[in-house]
């Protein structure tokens, strides 16, 4: 793997003002969420009688407000920022391994193999992911793992693509066929010379898959089929806020406008990783 | 082109087919059924309610019978809703879903080509750095937080538009939900079409129209923009894939009595039939989607109707 | 350059200059270019490539990228057009003054029919009905020989040959019967069969209506076929221009000789070596003192390295930018 690339494109990437704000702004809200919550006198359940359904400000020490429990908003959005950007990372790693696993697997074995995968490739990918979630649903009920896995889904399907991609131009080098005429077996090859090699422009990729996931991962807990009680992420959030909006229109601006920064500067910044890399579609 | 379009339809039957097949078998396949939710019933009440449902048959049975009725457009009764078949629920529900559904769509092409085609057009001003802001945002906004923010901003505080609700023939109760739902593809149509145009722009025979002495609107309308919609048609499927996603949500916030929660409610309640109906519905209208998008790929690029 | 026949030119070019800024530097295309092109004559261009040929004719044409900065003065028929605005180029661009491209492959667009292709000049032009273009087009269509034209009018570029594709491209700018036709490369991308063929229609088309045409080629096989007078470029300037005959004859340039001595000699000895220029032309960000030729010039003085030698002419219509110019 050669250095030069990578130079060139982090040299690109500091270039972009753009991005390098954009970056700034997740590691802020990155921030904010993990040491947010101790910084603040209240906690997650505790019930301010005399603040309900608050607007922020410093007076109270609410500084996001309350809902109509009279639970602190600050403490709770930013506990549920935590929980959807831990399973955006989670079920991304899970993403990417899979991805990698089938491109590989795809590219390199080639043949009637890469051609049946590819094949199961194009169908999963006109089928809308929410389906796929309904029908584990409905087969498993609210399974965590079967959640993790859907959520996981998301984005594998270009990942493997790049995958094989990449694969099937690396199957052809020298090097490799070096490895098995010295006898190397198919798994450590693909291991050994493949993956490294293939790792560049997927990591790309794993910035664009993250926000989808986060995003995925909101919108199934807004429906209700995500992440359960006791624990509640931004898009549970969302969905008690939209229904309380008259009320208390902070229980949907916090978590709302925290999920609609994360995503655009995740979004911006992706945008500029792919565009240094020379990868924009 | 008849001929082209024949071997397509072909080919998207049997797709649809196994959609159904496997779908059937796998929602079959799930551990438990519809009817443990409820408190535990005495045992020959569960007995009859499986054999009214056809449930104590043989697998094969079943599936021959579903597949009988799917022909005859019966989905079977729903297993929550227990005075309604499937079908009469999407007959109740589909003219709506299908109406915010096409206006949206409608919307994300009218609006998003001609705002990429600016874009492209005036790169490097400002108003074109405006534009493309603007459809970066459009794709960062999730619906489900777009919609709540404009109901309260509309609805709320300005009073112009009502929150939710639905009354048949009213705009004003889909216009927000229209937007929310239509923004996403909007903006991804609007940076597909910039970019198919940018591209365009640089080649040979652009040179050569504008050579002709021909108005640059000419030249955009007639040689530039039907090859810098190529993007936009490979990307048609999949936004009608993502309004059907979005208007789960948007049904849901706006209280629009569509068919999207159904969908959502078959699956907390695993109402097997209505899922399996939904999912065929959808598949279905997917599938026609794709067939449109190949057609429409024959009319941009006369070279794909020679097989090239 | 007199100015006697440039007040009667058709196109006449005085000291243009094509620039583009770049990161901060600037790159010279064309760095000086003055040349006449008079009614009924061919004048040939020729040049390496990069030596600013097709640069100069596009600054004619308005075609330039956005960020190109232009000097100097294009005249066409008496009229100032560099700088023009769009919709008053637009007048004589396409009817009046026309070019025609290098590579008919990917110069026509693909995704409309060619009748519909030639039929919009006239009606933009001339205010023609479609139908009436349509017939006019066939005519054309006729006029540059392409067999078939009624089928081919409802045909898609993609369906015809490259030879057929650089006819209607031929037809397409003769469509409102130009005072000019600019043709750069018309034949670089064809076979050599196909390349004699339009020489020959080009040659016939001349003959017949007296058009003017400014011919660009690196190639002198059809420069010689097709042209009254020749100039010749290198490094964004003109190092010699005379009348085709006289220059093939005797070049005077240094750099005339050498393109001459290049061009594949069929009646050479077999293990004759291959003459070739050696080096390469300058880029075009360099900007140097002295003679551009001077590196690869075997003349090369200490005169030629310190000072850039100006255009002069030696015989009427003759001139040569050298300070050691060939004898003839």
């Amino acid at each position: 793997m050669s250095a030069g690339p990578w130079r060139e494109a982090a040299r690109a990437l500091r270039a972009d003002k753009g991005g390098v704000a954009a970056l700034l702004v997740v590691a802020l809200l990155v921030a904010a969420a993990i040491v947010g919550p101790a910084l603040s006198p209240n906690d997650l359940e505790t019930l301010d009688w005399t603040h309900v359904a608050a607007d922020p400000g410093f007076a109270h020490a609410h500084w996001f407000g309350t809902d109509r429990l009279g639970r602190d908003l600050f403490v709770r959005t930013l506990e549920g920022a935590r929980v959807s950007m831990a399973v955006g990372l989670l079920a991304g790693i899970v993403s990417l391994g899979l991805g990698l696993a089938f491109g590989a697997v795809a590219g390199y074995v080639g043949g009637r193999t890469d051609d049946l995968m590819m094949r199961f490739i194009e169908i999963m990918s006109g089928l809308p992911l929410i389906f796929f979630v309904i029908f584990l649903n409905v087969i498993f009920g609210r399974n965590p793992f079967a959640l993790f896995f859907a959520i996981g889904a998301v984005g594998w399907l270009t990942t493997a693509r790049i995958v094989r991609g990449q694969t099937l131009s690396i199957r052809r080098k020298e090097y490799i066929e070096a490895a098995i005429a010295s006898g190397a077996r198919t798994p450590r090859i693909i291991l050994k010379h493949v993956v490294p090699n293939v790792i560049g422009p997927v990591i790309v990729y794993a910035t664009l898959t993250v926000p989808q996931i986060i995003l995925f991962e909101s919108f199934l807990s807004f429906l209700g089929l995500g992440i359960q009680e006791p624990r509640a992420s931004l898009g549970t959030l969302i969905a008690e806020g939209a229904g309380e909006m008259e009320a208390a229109p902070w229980m949907l601006l916090a978590p709302g406008l925290f999920l609609v920064a994360l995503m655009v500067s995740l979004n911006i910044f992706g945008d500029g990783l792919r565009d240094a890399f020379g990868q924009r579609r | 082109m008849l001929r082209y379009f024949l071997r397509r339809l072909a080919g998207a039957i049997p797709t649809l087919f196994i959609i159904v097949t496997l779908s059937f078998f796998l929602v079959r396949v799930a551990p438990g059924g519809p009817f443990d939710e409820e408190r535990s019933l005495p045992p020959e009440i569960a007995a009859n309610l499986q054999r009214a449902y056809g449930l104590d048959q043989p697998i094969w049975t079943q599936y021959a019978r579903y597949v009988r009725g799917v022909l005859h457009g019966d989905f079977g009764p729903s297993f929550r809703y227990k005075d309604f078949t499937v079908t009469e629920l999407i007959a109740q529900g589909f003219p709506v879903t299908f109406e915010l559904g096409s206006i949206a769509f409608g919307l994300a092409l009218a609006l998003g080509i001609p705002l990429g085609a600016f874009a492209a057009l005036h790169r490097n001003s400002s108003a074109g750095y405006a534009a493309v802001s603007l459809a970066t945002l459009g794709i960062a906004i999730p619906s489900f937080v777009l919609l709540p923010l404009l109901a309260l901003l509309f609805g709320i505080y300005l009073r112009w538009l009502p929150v939710a609700g639905w009354e048949a023939g009213s705009i004003r109760h889909l216009a927000l939900p229209v937007v929310a739902l239509s923004l996403p593809p909007l903006a991804y149509i609007a940076r597909l079409t910039r970019g198919g145009m940018l591209e365009v722009l640089g080649s040979p025979f652009i040179r050569t129209a504008l050579s002709k002495g021909l108005p640059l609107r000419t030249v955009i309308a007639r040689h530039a923009l039907r090859p810098a919609l190529v993007p936009v048609a490979g990307y048609l499927a999949p936004a009608v894939a993502s309004i059907m996603t979005g208007s789960l949500v948007v049904e849901s916030i706006a209280g629009l009595p569509g068919i999207g929660r159904y969908l959502v409610q078959g699956a907390i309640n695993r109402d097997y039939t209505l899922v399996l109906g939904m999912v065929i519905l959808y598949s279905a209208l997917l599938i026609a989607m794709g067939l449109v998008v190949d057609l429409l790929y024959a009319w941009l690029d006369p070279r794909v109707r020679f097989g090239q | 350059m007199n100015s006697a026949p440039a007040r009667t030119a058709t196109l006449c070019l005085e000291s243009l200059r094509v620039s583009y800024t770049h990161a901060g530097s600037a790159i010279d295309a064309v760095r000086d270019v003055s040349l006449a092109v008079r009614a009924g004559e061919c004048l040939g261009i020729v040049g390496e490539s990069g030596a600013g040929k097709t640069q100069a004719f596009m600054a004619v044409m308005g075609l330039l990228a956005s960020n190109a900065r232009t000097g100097g003065s294009v005249r066409f028929e008496g009229e100032e057009i560099l700088g023009l605005a769009p919709d008053a180029l637009n007048r004589v661009r396409g009817s009046k003054l026309t070019m025609i491209f290098q590579d008919p492959m990917t110069s026509l667009t693909p995704h409309l029919k060619v009748g519909v292709q030639l039929a919009e000049v006239l009606v933009r032009h001339r205010g023609a009905s479609w139908a009436d273009a349509q017939r006019a087009a066939l005519r054309a269509l006729e006029r540059v020989h392409v067999p078939a034209p009624a089928r081919r009018l409802k045909q898609y570029p993609h369906e015809l040959s490259g030879g057929m594709r650089q006819r209607v491209m031929i037809a397409m700018s003769l469509m409102c019967e130009p005072a000019l036709l600019i043709a750069d490369e018309p034949t670089s991308a064809l076979d050599v069969t196909v390349q004699a063929q339009i020489v020959e229609l080009l040659r016939a088309l001349r003959l017949d209506s007296g058009l003017s045409i400014a011919l660009i080629s690196h190639d002198f096989g059809v420069v010689a076929g097709l042209a009254d007078r020749v100039a010749v470029m290198y490094a964004g300037r003109i190092v010699e221009s005379a009348h085709t005959a006289l220059l093939l004859r005797g070049p005077r340039h240094p750099y005339t000789d050498l393109l001459l001595k290049c061009v594949p000699n069929l009646r050479a000895p077999r293990g004759a070596r291959m003459p070739s220029l050696p080096g390469q032309p300058p880029a075009a960000s360099a900007a140097s003192r002295g003679c551009a030729f001077a590196p690869r010039c075997p003349r090369a003085s200490d005169l030629c390295r310190a000072e850039r030698p100006l255009l002069r002419g030696i015989e009427p219509e003759s001139e040569v930018a050298c300070h050691h110019p060939l004898e003839p």
